[in-house]
């Protein structure tokens, strides 16, 4: 078994909390946050319930202390916040000491000031510097800035599965020695842009979503961002670090069946899950809890769960659970979020609640864990799923 | 285990697929919006499948096709994208109908398009590659992203042959917008220069250059591709210092390289990270820009990389791309510089 890569630094904002500690709370105390959406203009607010942070651009600006005439779009603003809790949180002082990275992920980047300002860029002058923040590697430059990192950043978009994707590569950077330490995660903020867009594909629920249900109708979205500080043993000895939990196994696959629905086998989460238990050096039974992408929509959940079946063939499948019943999907950000929530899970010895859940679906004897439970926890599998079949599985670990 | 440049294929604003290297190229003074040269879609793509696909997503995989048969390869481990803002058409045309029709009558086509990594997935989709998956998109460092990216995999031993690209394509509002915004020069300012200009923004452009990377060297390699690396903010005054520690972390010195490519854009305001580099540190090395030929867009350092390829594989520099008049007998070793508005920095170091 490897080591893997140590965390030593998460921060967070959902719409469950604006901290590690707020979100863990409401984790336990199933503080759900799926409301009607109050920053964003729409017709479908009365339907579609939606996970939304409730602080307002302005609260964020005035949070973050940003100059007035600052071009921030909401993703990169929320992107901020979690990333310099991350940041304080590592003990992090000087952030170019070592080689440092910044890999983020985004679906939407600055969609939500283009949706806003778009026939009024020609009119109103002012406007005009939000046009270079629809760019989706804006946010990560932004957030680099705002950290004082001037060294590699990059992001990833692969839809829903971007955030696992960021993790995964900063792990590696790690791994071969070509960083020191690397902050990893992802934000989107909602927008009118992605509401619609998942509307046309209706998988959007007029209920409150509940995943792994037979009853299941559909996701509700949300926005957040998260990161996590990953850093080498070399530092982490150096500095006598605390270490949160490791990233112990990784693995993307292509599921190449649709672009946006999933294989009826689920074979690219099949093959993701398998890639991350050969990168971790653990068998699948080592698992204690599966925090399932689980968005709740008939397709992903169906696929998700013949796909675990298959990993676990003739072994009981562990606990699992979807959180996504307290966030909403939070698309790029959602595998970073759920990454915290991994940690969280073998910091404290628990398995989160499957909020909703009712009935077990017919095509499997898959039932989640549906109440809070204590237990010892040593390995966490994280899966997330996105557009274009892209499949990623992570496994977290306690540190020794 | 080292990586190898095996197969190009190159969709431009330039004749660069069935020729051999820019002898058909133009250095287009009239236009600030240059459109690509159209590759006949139909040998590659169904012309009811292309009907319903994005520009990029035919580009790419038009694109992916010439390098792969380029490569004498039929499938790849690993399929590595770049591009800075996708489909950006249906982008905008999902925008528009939301706008104008108040959220409703949408369809999900144009959505599902406007997705960053549909032209990575719709490669994998058609070729059946259940494999890694990646697409980045960090501004002008999303092709250096997937080739360092792709790098790691070959490496790592994750993969032994892994098809990249750098895709964007123009949409029609955005463009307006870039103009608005100054990215792109002003409407009616010709003619548009390039090396001597003396005005803001860039003339921008579009295309698909993909390449297939496999860890052995083969009859038709192009390249070794030695290191990439990718620094988010430097001063201009940094950038000399910054590409002699590159070069010695490769054991290489300044005099060791054969032929500089430099991401000039025409963008007064900041030539001059090219230019000191230029006239300062590698005053005895042939110099050689592209984007009067590509354009400026995020992924256009993908051109730049086709390019250099080809002069390893030709041995020989078209006029059209010289910035300086220093020749060499024989081209070995090619470091490439990108950045854009003093930020995402990318230095390449490609070799035959």
């Amino acid at each position: 078994m490897t080591k893997g890569v140590a965390i030593t630094g998460m921060g967070i904002i959902s719409a469950i909390g604006n901290s590690v500690e707020e979100n863990y709370i409401s984790l336990i105390e199933n503080k759900v946050a799926i409301t009607r959406v109050e920053n964003i203009t729409t017709i479908h607010a009365d339907i579609n319930k939606v996970g939304e942070i409730k602080k307002t651009n302005d609260d964020l600006i005035s949070e973050l202390e940003l100059p007035a005439d600052n071009n921030f779009s909401r993703t990169a603003m929320i992107g901020t916040f979690a990333a310099k809790q991350a940041v304080k949180n590592a003990g992090i002082t000087s952030i170019n000491e070592f080689r440092t990275g910044l890999i983020s992920a985004t679906s939407v980047g600055g969609m939500d000031m283009t949706e806003k300002h778009y026939y009024d860029y020609f009119t109103h002058p002012e406007l005009v510097k939000y046009i270079s923040c629809h760019d989706g590697g804006d946010v990560a430059d932004k957030i680099a800035e705002e950290l004082g990192l001037k060294g590699m950043v990059t992001t990833i978009s692969t839809a829903c599965s971007s955030a696992a994707n960021s993790i995964m590569l900063g792990a590696r950077l790690i791994k071969t020695g070509k960083l020191d330490r690397v902050i990893v995660g992802g934000t989107d903020a909602l927008a009118k842009f992605t509401i619609n867009g998942f509307k046309t594909l209706m998988i959007l629920s007029d209920e409150y979503n509940k995943p792994f249900d037979n009853n299941r109708k559909g996701l509700n979205l949300g926005e957040a961002a998260a990161y996590l500080v990953l850093e080498s043993d070399e530092i982490v000895e150096k500095q006598n670090k605390k270490v949160l939990a490791r990233v112990l196994g990784y693995g993307n696959a292509n599921d190449a069946f649709h672009q946006t629905a999933s294989s009826e086998n689920g074979d690219g989460a099949y093959l993701a899950m398998k890639k991350a238990f050969e990168v971790a050096g653990i068998k699948p039974s080592q698992i204690d809890y599966i925090n399932v992408h689980g968005t709740a929509t008939p397709n992903n959940d169906l696929s998700e769960g013949r796909a675990i079946k298959r990993i676990y063939e003739n072994e009981d499948v562990p606990d699992f659970s979807s959180t996504k019943p307290f966030t909403g999907h939070t698309l790029a950000a959602a595998a970073a979020i759920e990454a915290v929530y991994s940690v969280l899970a073998l910091q404290n010895n628990v398995v989160y609640p499957n909020l909703n859940f009712e009935t077990q679906m017919e095509e499997f004897d898959l039932t989640p864990q549906t109440s809070l439970k204590n237990k010892n926890i040593e390995h966490v599998l994280s899966n997330s799923f996105g557009f274009g079949g892209n499949c990623s599985t992570l496994i977290f670990s306690k540190s020794e | 285990m080292k990586t190898y440049i095996n197969g190009i294929g190159c969709i431009s604003t330039q004749k660069t697929f069935d020729t051999v290297f820019l002898e058909e190229a133009v250095h287009n003074h009239d236009e600030n919006v240059l459109k690509i040269v159209a590759p006949v879609y139909k040998d590659y793509i169904s012309p009811a499948a292309s009907r319903r696909m994005a520009k990029g997503v035919k580009n790419g995989i038009v694109a992916s096709a010439i390098a792969m048969k380029d490569a004498q390869v039929e499938k790849v481990d690993a399929i590595i994208t770049g591009t800075g803002l996708g489909c950006i058409e249906d982008s905008e045309k999902f925008l528009t109908n939301i706008l104008d029709n108040n959220e409703q009558f949408l369809t999900p086509t144009s959505f599902i398009q406007s997705t960053h990594n549909t032209v990575g997935a719709q490669i994998a989709l058609l070729q059946q590659c259940k494999g890694y998956n990646f697409t980045y998109v960090n501004g002008a460092v999303s092709f250096e992203s997937a080739l360092l990216d792709a790098k790691m995999q070959i490496e790592e031993g994750e993969a032994q042959s892994v098809l990249i690209g750098g895709v964007d394509e123009n949409g029609a509002y955005t463009t307006a917008l870039f103009k608005l915004s100054g990215r792109i020069k002003p409407d009616n300012q010709q003619p548009y220069h390039l090396l001597d200009s003396t005005t803001s923004g860039a003339v921008y452009g579009e295309g698909a250059s993909f390449f297939v990377l496999e860890n052995k060297r083969k009859e038709n390699t192009y390249a070794e591709v030695l290191d990439i690396a990718i620094v988010n903010t430097l001063n201009v005054n940094e950038i000399a210092d910054e590409v002699k520690s590159f070069l010695k972390s490769n054991g290489l010195e300044i005099s060791d390289i054969d032929a500089l490519v430099l991401g000039f854009d025409g963008n007064v305001d900041f030539e001059f990270y090219y230019k000191n580099l230029a006239e300062k540190a590698f005053t005895e090395t042939p110099v050689l820009y592209y984007k009067h030929l590509s354009g400026e867009y995020d992924t256009a350092s993908a051109f730049a990389l086709w390019m250099a390829a080809k002069v390893l594989q030709t041995q020989e520099i078209p006029e059209i791309i010289k910035v300086n008049s220093v020749t060499k007998s024989s081209y070995k070793t090619i470091l490439l510089y990108n950045q854009l508005n003093g930020k995402n920095h990318s230095f390449t170091l490609i070799s035959k």
